[in-house]
């Protein structure tokens, strides 16, 4: 009895305020559907960070005749220099794993690299290039620490981090981020307003079934549930087309034209966008239950 | 089973207060007229009775309980034991007879057993059986107020308040509203009943409680309406 009538009290209210749920279920879904984004950009961010911090790594080119740093003085490294930071890279605690390679490793390397432009490869010869130790660290973040150390070393002609190079790239994810998170901030603000004021506006066409509910000794737990889930559910059904659009951007954007296109990086996958649906779900009920339940404590007071 | 004890009540956005003062002893049992002009104060001690109100000074207890220590979430379990009658019947429009009694007990949790075997009891009772399927714009003006007679008594409330329930029908018909509540009162039931009708006053000859600018002029056993009227 109960349940039923609660479920009839739902259906009338959502059928009266049609336009209103309307606008409620657009604004929680393009909300919701922009915070959707925002935690997607945060997983990517992280993804990428993953993907590239795995392979950055530190590299000290060491002096060779062609180095025009003022620090090699267009010397040579000699073997005790050599040696000489070979066994100070060891020793220091940052550092995870130390690889040298040769002037012959490298000019291998940049065969390989450039195989398809043979003039290229034919004018480098193995003396051109540099000497290079290549450093990982144990955490990619402490790149200065390791930089200041060797940069004026005897025999080092210049640090490379790879990392810097990243940064800016990581930077406009991050904008990106801050601005789907500033937009959802306030357009949450727009969809708490909507759904008080539908509550409102609903509580209003009803105030002779509630008041005769109030006379008669329902408990405001009765009176007040149909217009709570009435929220929730507009907010639901929100939440619901947020989760549809956020699982369509990412199909057509990433899985589409990105994956295909973008060789240098991994993506977010499925699994990562799954995951954020219960959280746009919840968020759609907590968000439309709260407006609901604080607007009914203004308006529908026993 | 009702007891003012100097209870005033003052609204902010007026000088003088809506009750002031007021000492009324209801007992069990009782059917009490409550007398008095527009703005005598008539509706505020109704509505002091259901908490819709709360005095701003002075104790008020219905049915044993002193309603200033009444916590807010029993306010609803006080209304079950009170029913209540108004002038314009307070009818939901898109509801049948049978459905608008019947939603007094649903909003309350009765089963739906009970509510088909005490709906049409009732609806007997207030001498509507026969029209339970018929919408209340089908219905006469006194019919109406059988109605929601029906409905406030459905539950079977210790107290009846009825809020001049023979202002909107002509006195034939209030007459016939005046010998249902006066046998609903038979049935132990307390009435309070706020009303300008003279003849049913008179002719009824119970208790009369006459307010005057928030105090009470006259409190008579076996009264009439007013002494020169």
């Amino acid at each position: 009895m109960r349940a039923n009538f609660i479920v009839s009290e739902i259906g009338i209210g959502l059928r009266r305020n049609l336009t209103m749920t309307i606008a409620v279920v657009v604004t929680v879904m393009i909300t919701l559907a922009l915070a959707g984004t925002g935690l997607l950009v945060h997983k990517q961010v992280n993804v990428m960070k993953g993907y590239w911090y795995d392979k950055v790594e530190v590299t000290i080119y060491l002096c060779g005749i062609n180095s025009s740093s003022t620090n090699c003085a267009g010397k040579d490294v000699t073997q005790e220099q050599r040696d000489q930071l070979n066994s100070d890279l060891h020793t220091t605690p940052q550092v995870a794993t130390v690889f040298y390679e040769s002037k012959q490793d490298a000019y291998k390397r940049f065969k390989e690299q450039f195989k398809d432009s043979p003039d290229l490869v034919n004018n480098v010869t193995p003396d051109a290039l540099p000497e290079s130790y290549r450093v990982k660290l144990k955490n990619p973040e402490q790149f200065q620490v390791v930089a200041s150390a060797f940069q004026d070393r005897p025999g080092v002609d210049s640090v490379q981090d790879l990392k810097k190079l990243l940064d800016p790239v990581f930077k406009v994810l991050g904008v990106f981020q801050s601005i789907a998170w500033f937009v959802a901030g306030f357009m949450l603000l727009a969809a708490v307003i909507l759904i008080s004021n539908t509550i409102r506006v609903a509580a209003f066409s009803r105030r002779r079934e509630t008041g005769i509910m109030r006379l008669v000794g329902a408990s405001n737990l009765y009176i007040q549930t149909p217009f709570l889930l009435e929220g929730a559910l507009a907010g639901l059904i929100g939440a619901a087309g947020a989760c549809g659009l956020v699982a369509l951007g990412y199909y057509y954007f990433i899985e589409q034209r990105l994956r295909p296109l973008v060789k240098f990086t991994n993506f977010i996958s499925w699994s990562d966008v799954l995951s954020t649906i219960p959280l746009i779900l919840l968020a759609g009920i907590v968000m439309s239950s709260l407006a609901s339940f604080f607007t009914l404590r203004r308006h529908l007071r026993v | 089973m009702i007891r003012l004890e100097n209870v005033s009540k003052s609204y902010p956005t007026s000088t003088r207060p809506a009750l002031d003062g007021v000492d009324v002893d209801i007992e069990k049992g009782e059917f009490v007229f409550l007398v008095g002009s527009s703005g005598s104060g008539k509706s505020t001690f109704l509505r002091l009775l259901l908490k819709e109100e709360v005095p701003s000074a002075g104790r008020v207890h219905v049915a044993g309980k002193d309603l200033a220590r009444l916590s807010h979430w029993k306010v609803p379990a006080l209304r079950r034991s009170i029913g209540c009658v108004f002038q314009d019947f307070r009818l939901l429009p898109n509801k049948t007879v049978h459905q608008n009694v019947a939603f007094a007990l649903e909003v309350i949790g009765k089963s739906h057993a009970t509510i088909n075997k005490v709906v049409p009891e009732v609806l007997d009772l207030v001498g509507l059986d026969g029209k339970a399927q018929r919408m209340p714009d089908e219905l006469s003006g006194g019919e109406q107020q059988r109605v929601a007679v029906a409905r406030a008594f459905v539950n079977r409330p210790m107290i009846l308040i009825a809020d001049e329930p023979t202002g909107n029908l002509d006195p034939n018909t209030s007459v016939g509203i005046m010998k249902l509540l006066d046998r609903i009162n038979r049935t132990g039931t307390t009435v309070v009943m706020a009303t300008h009708d003279a003849a049913i006053v008179d002719s009824m000859r119970r208790r009369v409680v006459e307010l005057s600018e928030g105090k009470v002029i006259r409190d008579q056993i076996r009264g009439v309406y007013g002494y020169g009227a």
